[in-house]
């Protein structure tokens, strides 16, 4: 894909509209949400990278996130490592996981669902390991102290946490473009769509694939670093939380796989439809029913997500035009 | 030699599927592998080509052992297999699937479509640059194998059945389009069933029956070899014929 100067004035002014943003919100309600939604899109676009681009549908995406977590949060607690190194450190820890999980189960060949579950496998051991050993702080989790600035990555403003979501957003963002115009990125789609070709035209598959897994990984620890900082508390349900895991494969489906902008556009999508839900239906449970209902809707009329949509509407006008 | 196989055996478990294969591909040639179906052929070509492992034997290109190289290694010493049922990436275009071949050469996105570009030329596939692959017609699809294989600027190609399908004005485009990409300098071996093209085609051609190698030559010796013939149309086959049909 390339991006024409339209697409390129319309990605400008959404930055700059993301940057003035909290100048016009006055609700810190809103800005939560709006830090929220980006927060969501960026473990999402982490996801789609490997599930997306390269079809490797993972199931334990959490685990990435729990360790970058737990790794600045330990060097803050026990070893007074500001989390501004820490975080660093999470998203080596967390592409380190990756290398080891994806070397593991990409060099046996697992593939498609087997995939999947080994990697909810090495999520649950990881809760359950974080659970049961003293330095995570067992059961009881990690409280973190609040201090504001900048050097903790802790602000004493929701803006501090919009404008910190908003830098891993785009940084999530420049990656998918990356991905879009780069070599690496055309051997990702090759392996998506065809392994045994991918490998008969000269691509090293499991290195790609084992690149592509350190990516996520290094993302989701930066991702854990951010929650702690935000929350100022952790423990293992939280920090391996199944949710999580499906929320991220979720925002960017309902988006559009292995595109730049699904995982943010299900981000948006998803948060407003469950904003909305909760805030005009007073029965409780019912708003999760719609929620449910309108996730039904588009995973089974929109394989290729909202962005597909929006492709298959220019396509057709292009089509009329032509 | 471009190619030497010595030696090769291949078992699944108690079916030995190909048996002490030696064969030599020497370079610009173009040399063919026939035998009824089930005889091993593709078995044989996946051997070579990294995506079997073979029990026994040896396998030289240029020169040098590619023997238990994994097939992306195999493809960036130069030699690259296309597939008898085509795999195309089916949602990228024609363009989008010739540039991942071409990426084997270059990280450059711009060299990459140029090179692409050049060999969608070179195939007629220009027209159809823009159309994603699942879209193709088989004859489409056929070439776009060649054309990925083609961009990965391979020194041997191997082509299992790329006219399989194909009517037989498609298979004369196809074959004036091999000798083509010979006389760029690139050795072929292949594997097919269209006796015409085997014939138009090939300087050599082996044989091979029941994982065994049952004779070689040029395609018009292979083809009135009785054992050739036995091993096609059954036992007494050639003697039917030399006969004139009788018994």
């Amino acid at each position: 894909m390339t991006f024409s100067l339209n697409t390129i004035l319309l990605i400008l002014l959404g930055l700059l509209t993301a940057i003035l943003a909290p100048l016009g919100i006055s609700s810190k309600f809103q800005l939560d949400v709006l830090t929220l939604i980006f927060f969501t899109a960026y473990i999402g676009q982490s996801w789609n990278i490997l599930g997306g681009y390269a079809g490797q549908f993972s199931f334990g995406g959490v685990m990435f996130f729990g360790t970058g977590a737990y790794t600045s949060s330990i060097l803050l607690t026990s070893f007074g490592v500001p989390p501004i190194i820490g975080i660093f450190a999470a998203i080596f820890m967390g592409a380190f996981l990756g290398l080891i999980v994806g070397y593991l189960s990409f060099r046996s060949g697992l593939r498609g669902s087997y995939f999947a579950l080994i990697t909810l496998a090495f999520a649950e051991l990881l809760r359950v390991l974080a659970n049961s050993v003293e330095f995570t702080g067992g059961g009881v989790g990690l409280f973190l102290t609040y201090a504001p600035g900048l050097h903790n990555l802790q602000f004493n403003s929701p803006t501090g946490f919009y404008y910190f979501s908003l830098v891993l957003l785009v940084i999530s963002l420049v990656i998918a473009m990356w991905l879009e115009r780069s070599r690496f990125g055309a051997q990702l789609v090759a392996i998506r769509e065809n392994e045994d070709a991918a490998e008969a035209l000269g691509i090293d598959t499991l290195k790609c694939k084992i690149y592509a897994i350190m990516i996520m990984g290094g993302m989701g620890g930066a991702a854990g670093t951010f929650y702690a900082q935000k929350y100022l508390y952790i423990d293992p349900p939280i920090s391996y939380s199944i949710a999580l895991s499906v929320e991220m494969l979720l925002v960017t489906i309902v988006g559009g796989m292995g595109t730049v902008f699904g995982p943010l556009v299900g981000s948006f999508f998803l948060h407003i439809v469950n904003e909305f839900a909760r805030h005009f239906i007073d029965t409780p449970g019912v708003s999760l029913i719609v929620y449910g209902f309108i996730l039904i809707l588009i995973i089974s009329f929109l394989p290729n997500g909202l962005v597909g949509l929006f492709h298959r509407a220019r396509k057709k006008k292009d089509d009329n035009d032509a | 030699m471009m190619l030497e196989v010595k030696g090769l055996t291949k078992r699944f478990g108690g079916l030995l599927a190909v048996s002490a294969v030696d064969l030599e591909v020497a370079k610009g040639e173009i040399v063919s592998l026939i035998g009824p179906n089930g005889a091993g052929k593709t078995t044989l070509f996946a051997s070579i080509s990294g995506f079997l492992k073979p029990d026994e034997g040896a396998v030289n290109l240029d020169g040098r052992s590619i023997i238990n190289l994994k097939s992306h290694k195999i493809c960036q010493q130069g030699m690259v297999r296309t597939f008898q049922i085509t795999q195309p990436f089916a949602t990228l275009n024609t363009l989008e699937n010739i540039m991942v071949g071409a990426y084997s050469n270059t990280s450059n996105k711009n060299i990459a479509q140029l090179n692409a570009e050049r060999v969608a030329d070179i195939l007629g596939m220009t027209s159809l640059l823009y159309q994603t692959a699942d879209g193709l017609t088989v004859a489409a699809r056929k070439r776009l194998e060649l054309a990925r294989a083609l961009a990965t600027n391979p020194k041997l190609l191997l082509l299992d059945e790329v006219m399989a399908g194909l009517n037989p004005t498609e298979i004369d485009e196809i074959v004036e389009v091999i000798k083509g990409i010979r006389d760029n300098g690139v050795t072929i071996f292949l594997i097919e069933h269209v006796m015409k093209a085997v014939v138009n085609l090939s300087d050599r051609t082996y044989v091979l029956n029941d994982g065994k190698l049952i004779a070689q030559g040029t395609p018009k010796s292979v083809a009135s070899d009785p054992v050739v013939i036995e091993a096609y149309l059954g036992h007494g086959a050639a003697k039917m014929m030399t006969n004139g049909g009788k018994s």
